[in-house]
């Protein structure tokens, strides 16, 4: 029983790595760059949602959808104004710049909503009967899971089936034989950003509202783990954002529940290495990724 | 006849190299007109600067008598020309048939089907495989698919860099059917290619490019007769 609860909460932190993941490893699979501030877009995410929440007094579903759409905007205004300009410089330049994006949305968070925590009330709370809440159930467990299973869907059918999806494709494999096609490429990877930065805000709300405690720094260190775990199942590849978010949160509930709470993140960096070592591409990759 | 491209003496550069070095030149429609040259010559660089993939410092272009310097590649192919590059760049990844349909990108999607169904009765080998990935294809077969994928624009100039490279004779020889063929139906082609006893074989008219500047032009038969053609590209003494 404890351990199901273990698991449950493994996989439940698991599915907002993974949703994370996801905009990481589209991002990297088409722009071919390490967005490092996908992490503190997450942050503003949970600030704009909370903002909307509690001081315009929205409700949920219209609190949430407005924080999609500002970071929405954020992801396309960050692409075009820090790393378009950098389309023909080299990954080192372009991953510098990445991350002084991070520190300037950190301070800025800062500078608008200060360093002290917010206390980020649940937007998916429901009651569950007893009998599921004793197995370690709960409703934020179940919609971060929902979320992100039809999130990974949407976004395999998006990618496969549609034209932009399809144009998508076609830029990660070569962008010149793309434009030679039609495809605007610089709009393409737009779009691109502005889905992985929807997806981030879905994770910001979900995440606050399982740890409730929002701060500047909340995005940075799932940030992280989701970059570990797009690079653990293959980065550029979409199942493998998903299998690597899922089984990183798995192994660091595990860790934490049989092994030891400070060693947890060590384990699950441990993994992540000897992952690498033995398949160089990740499970499920097709690129190998770029050292840095 | 009248003219559907028109160069006129275009610089241009990569960095500080000059690579193309006032070249002019003309397609009338209707025509196959080939560019033949070394290696190193410019010979993709001209496609690639006409179909919008590079920039020249100076000189005009003219497609349907509308000037297209500085129209980026990705909106050539919406006036009507299509470039089917050096080394294929099929999308290596995709299926057959996903390759196709991004070649029809710029024409309405209620086009593709008749498309799709056009360039299978051209290339009955790429119908068999139309599920499968494009990586896997053979050689020959991945040249057909990158000639498809350009068809699909329905181009009025079809423009192929090298389309016999690295294939056995047989099947450039059925290249060069193809391209007679398509030819005749209608398409107006720029072929690019360093088998010039082929190329001055389907062509109309041909130009010989030579370190960035055009040194030779003129009826492509005559050419072929030309002693400094064939010494220096049919191999003949
Ligand atoms: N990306 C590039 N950067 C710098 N120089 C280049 C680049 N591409 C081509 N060049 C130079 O421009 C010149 C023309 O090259 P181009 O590729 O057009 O030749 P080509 O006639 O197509 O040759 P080939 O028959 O070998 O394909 C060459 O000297 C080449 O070294
Ligand atoms: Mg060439």
């Amino acid at each position: 029983m404890v351990f199901f609860s273990y698991l449950i909460s493994g996989i439940s932190l698991g599915s907002v790595y993974a949703i994370i993941a996801l905009g990481y490893t589209m991002v990297y699979g088409i722009a071919k760059m390490l967005n490092f501030a996908h992490g503190d877009v997450i942050m503003v995410g949970g600030y704009v949602c909370y903002c909307a929440l509690s001081y315009l007094h929205l409700p949920a579903i219209v609190s949430v959808p407005l924080a999609m759409i500002a970071c929405t905007v954020l992801g396309v205004v960050i692409e075009g104004l820090a790393y378009r300009p950098l389309r023909q410089a080299g990954s080192l330049a372009v991953l510098i710049t990445a991350i002084g994006v991070s520190y300037f949305l950190q301070n800025g968070a800062q500078l608008i909503w200060s360093a002290t925590p917010k206390n980020f009330a649940s937007v998916v709370h429901f009651d569950l009967p007893s009998s599921l809440t004793s197995l370690g159930l709960s409703s934020e467990a179940i919609v971060t899971v929902g979320a992100c299973i039809v999130i990974m869907i949407a976004l395999t059918t998006f990618v496969n089936k549609t034209k932009l999806g399809k144009a998508m494709r076609c830029c990660s494999e070569d962008k010149g034989a793309a434009q030679i096609m039609g495809i605007n490429v610089n709009r393409t990877i737009s779009m691109t950003f502005a889905i992985g930065s929807a997806l981030a805000a879905v994770a910001g709300v979900l995440l606050c509202s399982a740890y409730p405690t929002l701060q500047p720094t909340t995005g940075s260190m799932p940030g992280i783990k989701a970059f570990t775990a797009a690079v653990f199942g293959g980065i550029g590849s979409i199942p493998g954002a998903f299998l690597g978010g899922l089984l990183l949160g798995v192994i660091e509930a595990m860790a934490k529940a049989y092994i030891s709470t400070n060693l947890a993140n060590t384990i699950v960096f441990a993994v992540l290495i000897i992952v690498l070592l033995v398949r160089p591409t990740g499970l499920l990759g097709k690129y190998a990724p770029e050292k840095v | 006849m009248s003219s559907l491209l028109k160069v006129d003496n275009i610089h241009v550069y990569y960095g500080s190299i000059h690579a193309i070095k006032g070249v002019s030149f003309e397609v009338n429609e209707g025509e196959v007109v080939t560019l033949i040259g070394a290696n190193g010559a410019g010979k993709s660089t001209t496609l690639n600067t006409v179909a919008g993939l590079l920039k020249p410092k100076s000189g005009t272009i003219e497609f349907e008598g509308k000037s297209i310097v500085g129209v980026p590649a990705y909106k050539t192919v919406f006036h009507g020309m299509a470039l089917c590059p050096e080394g294929r760049r099929i999308f290596l990844q995709m299926t057959v048939q996903e390759n196709l349909e991004m070649g029809g990108y710029s024409r309405p999607n209620s086009e593709i089907e008749a498309s799709l169904a056009n360039v299978y009765e051209r290339f009955p080998r790429l119908k068999e495989r139309y599920k499968q990935v494009a990586g896997t294809l053979s050689g020959g077969e991945q040249q057909m698919l990158a000639m498809g994928r350009a068809l699909m624009s329905k181009p009025k100039l079809l423009m192929l860099d090298e389309p016999s490279m690295g294939l056995a004779p047989i099947l450039v020889e059925q290249i060069f059917d193809i391209v007679k063929e398509l030819n005749e139906a209608g398409t107006t082609i720029l072929l690019v290619e360093q088998n010039a006893r082929m190329a001055l074989s389907v062509a109309h008219r041909a130009y010989v490019l030579e370190t960035g500047t055009i040194s030779m032009t003129g009826d492509a038969h005559e050419l072929a007769e030309d002693d400094r053609v064939r010494k220096a590209y049919l191999g003949e003494s």
